[in-house]
């Protein structure tokens, strides 16, 4: 299961900006609400995180120590 | 959601405990569930309880008058917050909010007053803790003076790499500016700069460290 960014609905204003952004068509609206797809064509360039102006994206990285 | 004693053995407060000294001090606290985001204490609001964390990570941080934000440190299970306005009854210093599902054992400033009072060891202990956290501070405050914005991001990923030594948080980039002190963008360009130079490997949503000598070298670079 590809990881994906995490979306909180009670702080997403439903702008849409999100979408516009999106190169990976991970992000569309269904039924009137934001709703991120999972698809491995997301690379996490985190344009969505930076142009959510509430905040209601978040695309977290893991850091870990290389082999 | 019952209160695990396994908990309060990893709490400053009550190393040394006894097990019947557990338990009695484990009655005092009550069990609170928040989620992700929820504002659980306000920088300079009073304060009326002291948390442990049983679960999941709560941040600690500063806000400016712009709206700009200093994360101070982050609290893992068997760690506690809102200790100093709880000890010294004045506003709290910093806002706490929840990075994750927290679930939280809490005790009333009267309790906790009682609970000192009543356990010498409880109070050498406390002396201890708000050592370390002076200690800390101070490491924070000669980051932010002194080294250069890429020695403090190449700090951050050493610091946040899991280990296995236990579970570590995930950190947008909005997290790594927050404690290093700068903007987002700029944390967006150090870790490209710290690609190129070979440090690290962006990997989607996991940031590799494929040098570690290299990080621990920009960390030590003066600004």
């Amino acid at each position: 299961m590809a990881e994906m960014p995490y979306i909180d609905l009670e702080k997403c204003d439903s702008c849409g900006a999100c979408i516009e952004i999106c190169k990976c068509q991970a992000i569309v609206m269904i039924n009137n609400i934001i709703t991120i797809i999972e698809t491995d064509e997301c690379g996490w360039c985190i344009e969505c995180e930076s142009i959510c102006s509430p905040g209601a994206i978040s695309c977290a990285f893991e850091i870990v120590f290389g082999d | 959601m019952a209160i695990d004693i396994e908990i309060f053995k990893q709490v400053a407060y009550f190393t040394g405990f006894a097990s019947a000294e557990l338990e009695e001090a484990a009655k005092l606290f009550f069990e609170q569930s928040l989620k992700r985001g929820a504002i659980i204490a306000l920088e300079g609001d009073p304060v009326d309880n002291l948390y442990i964390v049983a679960s999941g990570v709560v941040k600690l941080f500063k806000t400016s008058a712009e709206g700009k934000e200093q994360i101070i440190y982050l609290v893992y299970a068997g760690q506690s917050f809102n200790d100093v306005p709880v000890i010294d009854n004045l506003p709290n210093p910093a806002s706490a909010q929840a990075m994750s599902p927290v679930d939280l054992y809490g005790i009333g400033n009267v309790d906790m007053h009682a609970l000192l009072d009543k356990y010498p060891q409880a109070q050498k202990n406390a002396t201890d803790l708000l050592a370390e956290r002076i200690r800390n501070l101070s490491l924070l405050v000669e980051d932010l003076s002194f080294k250069h914005v890429i020695g403090r991001v190449a700090g951050i990923l050493l610091k946040y790499a899991g280990d296995g030594a236990g579970p570590k948080p995930r950190l947008t980039q909005q997290d790594m500016a927050a404690m290093a002190g700068t903007a987002r963008e700029v944390v967006g360009r150090s870790l490209k700069i710290l690609e190129v130079d070979g440090a690290i490997k962006m990997n989607r949503h996991r940031i590799v460290i494929s040098n570690k000598k290299a990080l621990e070298n920009m960390v030590e670079m003066a600004a």
